[in-house]
């Protein structure tokens, strides 16, 4: 009975929606009226006639959003992306911004069947000192990028605040730009990690269906869904000048998971117009130890139908393409709605220098291992402008 | 026109004079165009968000643009007066010289400029020996405040930034090329060459543009085009237009014409 995981019994686990101690509580109104909106949608209500419409005008609305994304928008991807191409174009021109995730640690609290560091996930795990943390960033440095996007395992014991600050302030003296894509936490600690100088958070929701969620999520911390849904908030209040939205492509409806994501985007920036937005849009990829996760549903055309919409729905918004995608489909992607792409990836722990035996295993299986200099002329054979940095810590 | 004014046409701008009244952006390009751009354009002055001067990085845009060439680092990604500021001296600092287009949104959708905080920071920055020309909202009474707190030119968009409608708030600039004493530079929203030549016979002294360059099919003949139009709009302008009739051709003396001598 060694293997048997009591949360995989439904009644052991604990109520999803219900906030921990310690949790700081925020009252707003755009969980409610995302989930409201994306559980009235009936994608298969829009016809021809609708996505048409959504196509002409400039502006595009909630509803011109949600034709999109329905099943009637597919015939007229070709459309749609050349849309998306000539509002990326107009906000952006050319540039495509780069940058390279490095992961700190992999130690997690959370089981979450479908994500390789989940607890119960039998990989070795690591987090870097100090010092070690220090000769990544400068080995990243080297290649050229002047932004770095910082991610921990979701594990407060392990990958506590302070640690994270500490890693904020090293990458300081090496990168321009610094994101986060750690565990949600509470507006005092996002203005703590802004001080020690990180300045863009992202959270993937994963799914929206806080039902399937439950189903997904099954102990730790990330299982409480109002908790993470309203992280980004937290983050804008801590003082991040940009937040990150993102479903977990496959996991569920896909078309309600991105109405939602871009609703929820939609609502923030209305409430806080200064918040810079940012969209990724990641499909399921396979696992140590589970190599049949699949994005199911999820095939190209709707990968960029998803992204396509993002873009007309958002046209201001950044946009990442992750290297869960293969070369072919990420070079293609930057030249209609993709603004950021990432290089010089590796999703374990402690890969970027040689001699370390603190190494970690991957959070999932990557389709594109180029790196920087080949990503870099690979967008320059696209006829578009890699561009390193273009912010100014204030 | 005479040959006498012709010579004498310069834009002055805080004391330096330039012969080019167009002015281009550098932030969309691929950067291996911009110098071509810069040439055809015939600018002599380009824009540049020091964000994206990435010190002795790759690709950085420093490194691209011709030599002699004015440099007008804007304040992008500025929020508030403050920052603005700190990005202004960190400007100078890095030898992007004394020239600053104060740039300063709290709007991520629209970057659309706060009138109210640039003109404190224009006030902050013209003090410390900045030629400030601040990005605005065409409204009078904060251009007024910016003449008074020392800006070189006012520069007022056209439409919103990036999206090439041309002169939405035609009547609103032609009130600040009236009322203002500085140079009125339009900017952002300049969608063509017809609408960089019709904003230059209103008589602004000179044309930003970027997107329009940046996104044409061939950015070189763009660039060009721009130029002949930026100069065609100032020579109407200097030549004195012809008054133009609301609404069609009218008799000479229609109410008075019975008026025996």
């Amino acid at each position: 009975m060694d293997n048997v995981i009591k949360e995989d019994f439904p009644e052991n686990r604990i109520d999803h929606m219900q906030y921990l101690p310690g949790m700081e509580v925020l009252e707003s109104e755009i969980q409610q009226k995302v989930i409201e909106r994306m559980e009235a949608y009936d994608y298969n209500k829009y016809t021809e006639k609708e996505v048409r419409e959504a196509l002409r005008y400039e502006v595009c609305t909630p509803e011109d959003f949600e034709a999109l994304l329905s099943p009637a928008a597919l015939p007229f991807l070709e459309e749609m992306a050349q849309k998306a191409q000539i509002e990326t174009r107009k906000h952006f021109g050319n540039s495509i911004y780069m940058f390279t995730p490095l992961y700190i640690a992999n130690y997690c609290e959370n089981y979450c069947i479908y994500c390789g560091f989940n607890c119960h996930n039998k990989i070795r795990r690591a987090k870097l000192e100090e010092e070690q943390i220090e000769k990544e960033m400068q080995a990243i440095a080297k290649t050229g990028l002047q932004e770095i996007l910082i991610l921990t395992g979701e594990s407060r014991k392990m990958s506590d605040v302070k640690y994270i600050g500490r890693a904020c302030e090293i990458a300081r003296k090496y990168f321009k730009v610094i994101g986060l894509e750690v565990y949600p936490m509470n507006t005092e600690e996002y203005a703590y990690l802004h001080e020690c100088g990180a300045d863009y958070v992202t959270v993937f929701q994963e799914t929206y269906n806080s039902e399937k969620y439950e189903t997904l999520h099954r102990a730790g911390h990330k299982r409480i869904f109002p908790y993470r849904i309203n992280s980004q908030e937290r983050a804008i209040k801590g003082g991040m000048r940009g937040v990150g939205f993102a479903a977990l492509l496959g996991l569920d409806d896909f078309r309600k998971d991105a109405l939602a994501t871009g609703y929820h985007a939609y609502l923030l920036q209305r409430k806080y117009p200064h918040a810079e937005i940012a969209f990724s849009c990641p499909r399921l990829r396979p696992i140590i130890n589970n190599d049949k996760i699949n994005p199911k549903d999820v095939h190209e055309a709707q990968l960029v139908q998803v992204i396509s919409a993002y873009r007309i729905f958002m046209p201001f918004a950044s946009i990442t393409i992750s290297t869960r995608e293969c070369e072919r489909v990420r070079d293609n992607v930057i030249k209609i709605a993709a603004t950021k792409i990432s290089a010089g990836v590796s999703v374990g722990i402690g890969e970027h220098i040689e001699e370390n035996d603190n190494v970690g295993d991957a959070q999932f299986e990557i389709s594109d291992g180029r790196d920087v200099k080949e990503v870099y002329q690979a967008i320059q054979k696209e006829g578009l402008q890699p561009v390193m940095s273009d912010y100014i810590y204030v | 026109m005479s040959e006498r004014n012709k010579q004498e046409d310069k834009l002055v701008i805080g004391g330096h004079s330039f012969d080019s009244r167009f002015i281009l952006g550098s932030g969309k390009y691929s950067l291996d165009l911009i110098q071509a751009a810069v040439e055809h354009a015939g600018a002599q002055i380009i824009t540049l968000a020091l964000r994206r001067a990435n010190q002795g990085g790759m690709a950085n845009i420093m490194d691209y643009i011709p030599e002699g060439v004015t440099l007008l680092p804007n304040t992008s990604g500025a929020r508030n007066a403050e920052e603005a500021v700190r990005i202004a001296k960190l400007s100078r600092e890095v030898g992007c010289g004394n020239f600053v287009k104060i740039e300063i949104m709290r709007d991520s959708k629209y970057l659309l400029p706060d009138n109210s905080e640039t003109v404190k920071a224009t006030e902050i920055l013209a003090k410390e020996g900045f030629v400030v020309m601040p990005y605005m909202y065409p409204d009078l009474n904060t251009a007024r405040d910016l003449q008074n707190a020392g800006a070189a030119a006012v520069m007022p968009l056209a439409a919103p930034i990036g999206s090439n409608k041309g002169l939405c708030t035609k009547e609103f600039i032609q009130i600040l090329i009236d009322e203002i004493d500085l140079p009125i530079i339009v900017d952002a929203g300049i969608g063509a060459p017809s609408q960089a030549c019709e904003a230059m016979e209103m008589g602004a002294a000179a044309i930003m543009a970027n997107t329009a360059i940046a996104t044409a099919g061939d950015i070189v003949q763009m660039a060009e085009a721009f130029k002949l139009a930026v100069k065609a709009g100032r020579q109407a302008y200097l030549s004195g237009l012809g008054r133009v009739m609301e609404k069609g051709a009218s008799a000479s003396s229609p109410l008075t014409g019975f008026i025996s001598q």
